[in-house]
């Protein structure tokens, strides 16, 4: 074979919800390992959907979703979804268990050995910047959140998944925190050849951490370009995303 | 006082009746949580069974006990006169609060929680065992700790139908009007009803309160 397979592809791929009412329209797109790609568009425009659809916590209507070359229907759920990272805005964390179970919660269920565990536990924590000494034995109510936010990464990657999957992670956080969170996320990224499908409403994450941006408009992918070239399309929606960042930053220019 | 100097002469009897309304009371809430624990998990995943199925278990509720009990004596296999009997009304009676209390506490676990479970690749099982009953668990509890306080009560009644326990004194105290018959059987069973419902509340608590963050 010549090509190598990419990490995540779209086929043609359609959703309805169950209630009937259409999400995505044949939407295609082929993402090489090792790349990132962040969507961005108006709420509701079927972001969300999209990484649903690679997880399969939704199947497709119509059309294909593959990770590794293989369609989500094919692949056991367990299988593929112990392969991907999951972050979401809400984080999720289990109440009822620390943040060292709630981090080694994966490799937990993957039967790694207690020890292992213990050390990566570690390791991540150190990573997103929360001292295990401290924070280990916590439990999430105990947590701001921007603290639970990066526990919530951490275990995310635990398992050293090939493909991660976040829908606003850090949508919920002061932009002090959000800046903070990003950079960390970027300097992770850069030591792992992972595959990064990211969900923002924030255009400079999507140039910071994105290789790519694609736009998301009623359920199409509309467009799709590495960063320096999105800034510079002429896409009327393109257009209107960028206006939305001229306004805010004309606000710090008045002061 | 002449109530005390005859429980103490009785005392032999206010233990054994005491006994007999203990497995009365035991037998017939293991029964509740053992059936009524993965009828609740079962109705929680399969939100078009909920209403027939509280529904049913409501009406059960709404038969005055005495009249329970009569219903199920002529019945063939499950009925006649005795314990037997009367432990199943006892089961039926403490369903309700088992099951709805399942329910609600796993219907009240944040979505954000089960959708991350799933996400990374919980199989049905392991969202049950690590994630859902750890978390309704509270709620669980203060199902069984109410089904328990109904159960002592109701078991009073089976007396009536030949089962023990008791609900004897009271029953033999009121038909010889003799009020130190009466207090010994209601003084133990309200006693039992106490104790049942501080010893469950304090495991409820102990169990409940760090989940719900």
């Amino acid at each position: 074979m010549a090509a190598a397979t990419n990490a995540v592809e779209f086929r043609s791929v359609s959703f309805r919800h169950a209630s009937g009412r259409p999400v995505l329209s044949q939407m295609s797109f082929a993402l090489p390992v090792g790349e990132a790609l962040a969507l961005v568009g108006r709420s509701g425009s079927g972001k969300t959907t999209v990484l649903k659809l690679i997880n399969r916590l939704f199947e497709p209507s119509a059309g294909e979703v593959l990770v590794e070359g293989v369609p989500t229907t094919t692949w056991d759920p367990i299988r593929l979804r112990r392969r991907i990272g999951y972050v979401i805005q809400e984080v999720g964390l289990f109440p009822h268990l620390t943040v060292a179970r709630n981090v080694g919660l994966v490799p937990t269920l993957e039967g790694w050995e207690p020890e292992r565990i213990h050390d990566r536990v570690r390791e991540l924590l150190r990573m997103v910047g929360l001292a295990p000494e401290r924070f280990a034995d916590r439990y999430p109510h105990e947590l701001s959140g921007g603290q639970r936010q990066r526990v919530g990464v951490a275990r995310a990657v635990a398992a050293d998944p090939p493909l991660v999957l976040m829908d606003e992670p850090f949508g919920a956080l002061d932009p002090i925190t959000r800046a903070e969170l990003q950079q960390e996320f970027k300097d992770l990224q850069a030591q792992m050849k992972r595959t990064l499908v990211f969900v923002t409403h924030d255009i400079p994450e999507a140039c910071l951490l994105g290789s790519r941006i694609g736009l998301v408009q009623d359920g199409r992918l509309v467009e799709c370009l590495p960063p320096g070239e999105f800034l510079r399309s002429k896409h009327p929606e393109v257009q209107a995303v960028l206006r939305t960042l001229q306004a805010s930053e004309s606000l710090n220019v008045q002061r | 006082m002449e109530f005390i100097e005859f429980f103490i002469s009785h005392r032999n009897e206010v233990l054994q009746l005491t006994a007999e309304h203990l497995v009365l009371v035991g037998l017939s809430t293991s029964g509740a949580v053992l059936i009524g624990i993965p009828l609740g998990v079962g109705l929680a995943r399969n939100p078009r069974w909920r209403q027939p199925v509280l529904g049913f278990v409501n009406v059960i509720q709404t038969i005055p006990s005495l009249a329970l009990f009569a219903i199920l004596i002529p019945l063939p296999v499950i009925g006649g006169i005795g314990t037997s009997t009367a432990l199943i009304a006892l089961v039926l009676y403490s369903l309700l609060p088992v099951v709805s209390n399942t329910v609600a506490g796993l219907i009240g676990i944040d979505p954000a929680v089960r959708e991350a479970a799933v996400a990374m690749g919980m199989t049905d099982r392991q969202l049950l065992w690590k994630v859902e009953l750890p978390l309704a668990l509270g709620v669980i509890l203060t199902g069984v700790r109410v089904a328990t306080v109904i159960g002592v009560g109701l078991a009073t009644i089976a007396a009536a139908i030949g089962a023990g326990g008791l609900g004897m004194f009271i029953f033999r105290g009121l038909a010889m009007l003799d009020t130190r018959l009466i207090l010994a059987g209601a003084i133990p069973a309200a006693a039992m009803a106490l104790a049942a419902d501080l010893i469950l509340g304090r495991i409820e608590r102990r169990f409940g309160a760090r989940r719900m963050a």
